[in-house]
């Protein structure tokens, strides 16, 4: 009878370690994410633009710039893939960044105090929600200005809603639970309740919801690119895709597989780590 | 029953009034003054000062807002900045491709997925189940505009089963143009809604009424096909509203790469050309057909779940 106590973080990393699927899923998003920061401290795949052989080259294993052949400069589509990468997983790490403290307060706030609080924030992301995301990530874009700032922006300013409601509900339940009471009775003020007693014992709905906004953004970031409001002047996936619309025709394939392969594996990742971790840390899933 | 559809559409304008506030706040007052980025950088002071006249960009903001709610009660957006048309014409216009390209894809998709769910649902465990499982989550995982470049160079451009691109408004010859863009359309959320469907149908053959209708010696395929999906009806309509943002995502994809003249295309269309009247108006009409499908999904659950309670 060991593991007689266990917490919910340490059972639930149990559960992933076992899950041979969600291992898999971890080293390959754990994989881009060493990518993308070697990319970012400009260790690999650097400079992306410069010229490594004629125009359109077929992909050959002569070298490895030359894996995945060239684009209409000559540049290589490798690097670009990978500089791709960092932009898709910074796009994704930022937005999180900005939407899960915003996510987090509200949902609590409205969840903790209810009344007014409650019916306020809940007509905020009603509204908000309201607006298809497409629509108010154009405007937002359009607004700031097309770059990756403002994607950053856009994508963690709309990115909250689904967490805030998850968080309200929890605070809801949790409020009233006698540990709550017990720990009002010895004078802890309700920001103390809020931070210190309940959101620890919500916080696991911030790592279920974190996997897929993060997929999410990837994707939002490369269609917002491709409508040419994203990225400038950098090869995200999205502007490959969108060059690679009219190099089809000319038999030019592997701009396009490269970004929609290096898309793939990560959403597909992210995607399915996201139904192990619920499955391991929701304890209603079981 | 009439007061409940009342009550539930008096408690859709504040939305909608949030709505048009967070489109104002965003477009007039955080976005500076628009007839910046309507003129771009070649005009001179007169140029702005009259196009700031037009739009009322010189009025005080609370009666741009009111003149603002007042074009949304009247459906009356004023004139396209490019095109110097009738935004509510240009809206009218497009509504019509839009329509004959996502609805039939939408209803299509729901009756595939619906049934195909069912079907993973009766084998759920088998070899069948875990395929059509892993076959969905690979293909959401795909972005969609794989699907559409792919589908549009492989099966029009190639093959030449299909225009590559362009529409027609009379009823028959307008098929052939919508049929690849709907085919895609339905491969790319068929994956989602059938993981989705499988989900909810599974939850309801756990219920308790399940294993009285099994222990009554009712067959399997009956319990599945009567009884759980009767059931399952309040997911379905749930997920159409879940679905709606991803109907006019593939409506402005779909619609700009295969040339057809809707509601996504003139979306797409304002942002390059940085028509900020029809911006505002497309995101404004777009967000109030939002609450409105919400409104209806409220009203139908009444319909499939008699403990929805009417109070």
């Amino acid at each position: 009878m060991k593991a007689l106590r266990r917490s919910l973080w340490g059972d639930a990393w149990d559960r992933i370690k076992k899950d041979k699927i969600a291992c898999g899923c971890l080293f390959i998003i754990a994989f881009y994410g060493v990518v993308s920061f070697l990319a970012w401290i400009e260790w690999i795949a650097t400079p992306w633009d410069r010229v490594v052989g004629l125009a359109y080259r077929a992909p050959s294993l002569s070298s490895l710039e030359l894996i995945l052949g060239t684009d209409i400069f000559g540049r290589s589509v490798f690097y670009k893939v990978i500089q791709g990468t960092r932009i898709a997983m910074s796009v994704g790490l930022v937005s999180s960044l900005i939407s899960i403290p915003i996510g987090v307060f509200f949902g609590a706030i409205a969840g903790y105090f209810g009344g007014w609080i409650d019916d306020l924030v809940v007509w905020f992301y009603t509204t908000l929600s309201s607006i298809p995301n497409i629509m108010l990530l154009i405007s937002i874009t359009y607004i700031m200005g097309k770059g990756l700032s403002a994607i950053y922006v856009a994508l963690g300013v709309t990115a909250w809603v689904s967490l805030a409601r998850v968080i309200r509900g929890e605070f809801i339940k949790h409020k009233s639970r006698d540990y709550v009471v017990a720990a009002e009775s010895l004078g802890a003020s309700h920001i103390s309740r809020i931070f210190n007693h309940i959101l620890p014992n919500v916080s696991h709905f911030i790592i279920i919801n974190l996997s897929i906004q993060f997929m999410s953004a990837i994707k939002s970031e490369v269609i917002l690119s491709f409508l040419g409001l994203g990225v400038q002047g950098q090869p995200s996936w999205g502007v490959m895709i969108d060059d690679a619309r009219l190099e089809l025709s000319r038999g030019v394939w592997w701009q396009l597989a490269g970004a929609t392969f290096a898309m793939f594996f990560v959403v597909l990742g992210l995607n399915m780590l996201g139904d192990s971790l619920r499955d391991a840390l929701d304890p209603k899933m079981r | 029953m009439l007061f409940y559809i009342i009550r539930k559409i008096i408690s859709t304008i504040p939305t909608i009034f949030g709505v048009a506030l967070i489109v104002f706040i965003l477009f007039n007052l955080v976005g500076g003054d628009p007839t910046y980025q309507m003129v771009g950088r070649h005009a001179n002071a007169q140029q702005i000062e009259e196009l700031r006249h037009e739009y009322g960009f010189d009025q005080p903001k609370y009666i741009q807002f009111s003149h603002y709610l007042k074009q949304i009660v009247t459906f009356d957006y004023g004139r396209s900045y490019a095109t110097k048309q009738p935004i509510n014409q240009m809206i009218l216009n497009g509504i019509g491709p839009s329509l004959s390209l996502m609805l039939p894809s939408f209803f299509v998709t729901t009756i595939l997925a619906v049934s195909t769910a069912l079907l993973v649902a009766y084998f759920r465990g088998r070899a069948i189940d875990k395929i059509c499982v892993i076959i969905s989550v690979f293909g959401m995982s795909i972005s969609m505009l794989a699907y559409i470049l792919f589908g549009q160079y492989f099966f029009a451009y190639k093959m030449g089963w299909f225009p590559i691109s362009g529409y027609e408004t009379t009823w028959p010859e307008c098929f052939q143009y919508i049929a690849l863009p709907m085919i895609i359309f339905i491969i790319v959320s068929l994956g989602y809604d059938v993981r989705f469907y499988r989900t909810a149908i599974l939850e309801e053959v756990n219920q308790d009424y399940v294993r009285t209708a099994r222990a009554k010696g009712l067959s399997e395929s009956a319990i599945l096909f009567k009884h759980v999906l009767k059931n399952s009806m309040i997911p379905i309509i749930t997920n159409v509203v879940i679905e709606i943002p991803l109907l006019i995502l593939g409506a402005f994809l779909l619609e700009s790469f295969f040339g057809i003249p809707g509601l996504g295309s003139i979306t797409i269309d304002a942002v390059h050309n940085s028509d900020f009247p029809v911006i505002k108006a497309m995101t404004t009409l777009v967000a109030i057909l939002y609450v409105i499908g919400n409104l209806a999904t409220d009203i139908l659950y009444t319909f499939v779940d008699p403990r929805v309670s009417l109070k």
